[in-house]
């Protein structure tokens, strides 16, 4: 399983904080996206209008990433802290 | 030190605790507070969410990569989340070196990646109960251009 993760004005948009998506659903971050926009019906509007940027593991990235079972994906607005 | 807490920081507590070795001649302290207004609108309160975890893990890579950079003896970077109101302290940052100059720089460069790389997030109370997550600001990311190598 591959546990997804959203935080703030992304999870309250999408109405989770969390959920777990069977890693062979999801072969690397770009599938995993797709799979996600098609979870519910509103959530490909929601996660396609605004800035989303991703995180492997725990650790920022910004290119299309092979995932396992096992591994930890959080998706979240830019973020305001400071 | 780095912290993510819920709880206030006493800046003479950190601040004494930088000051831990007779080479150090100079502490640099930033601190952050909550306004009373953003963009224009009166804030009351604030809350601040994170990413348990990564925050942390962030931290410690913003610091190490200001350390390749500059000579730091001690460094101390405290981050609060939870609710908060106007005039809260949110972040600490408090760097000691053997020159004010190297401590100066260290203290800017490691606030100005934290507020465009470590993932906390805003979400204001507006005085008349409304709520708005704090939406990132461009100018923050053109001020890493200066940290360009």
């Amino acid at each position: 399983m591959i546990t997804v993760l959203f935080f703030a004005k992304l999870s309250e948009q999408l109405g989770e904080r969390s959920l777990q998506v069977e890693a062979s659903q999801a072969a690397d971050t770009d599938q995993l996206f797709q799979y996600l926009t098609q979870y519910k019906a509103e959530w490909s509007s929601i996660l396609n209008s605004q800035p989303c940027l991703k995180a492997v593991n725990q650790a920022m990235v910004n290119t299309n990433v092979t995932l396992k079972s096992g591994d930890e994906v959080a998706y979240f607005p830019p973020v305001t802290g400071g | 030190m780095i912290s993510v807490q819920q709880q206030d920081f006493n800046q003479q507590v950190e601040h004494e605790r930088l000051r831990c070795q007779s080479s150090i001649g100079a502490i640099v302290t930033f601190t952050g507070l909550v306004r009373d207004i953003n963009d224009g609108q009166a804030v009351s309160d604030l809350s601040l969410e994170h990413y348990p975890g990564m925050t942390e893990k962030c931290l410690v890579d913003i610091v190490e990569k200001a350390k390749a950079r500059w000579h730091i003896i001690a460094s101390t970077v405290i981050h609060r989340v939870g609710q908060l109101s106007v005039t809260d302290q949110i972040v600490f940052v408090g760097i000691a070196s053997q020159h004010r100059g190297d401590a100066f720089a260290a203290c800017e460069f490691i606030m100005d990646y934290l507020k465009t790389e470590a993932p906390f997030w805003k979400k204001e109370t507006m005085e008349n109960g409304q709520t708005k997550w704090v939406d990132a600001r461009e100018s923050d990311q053109k001020t890493l251009s200066k940290w360009a190598e």
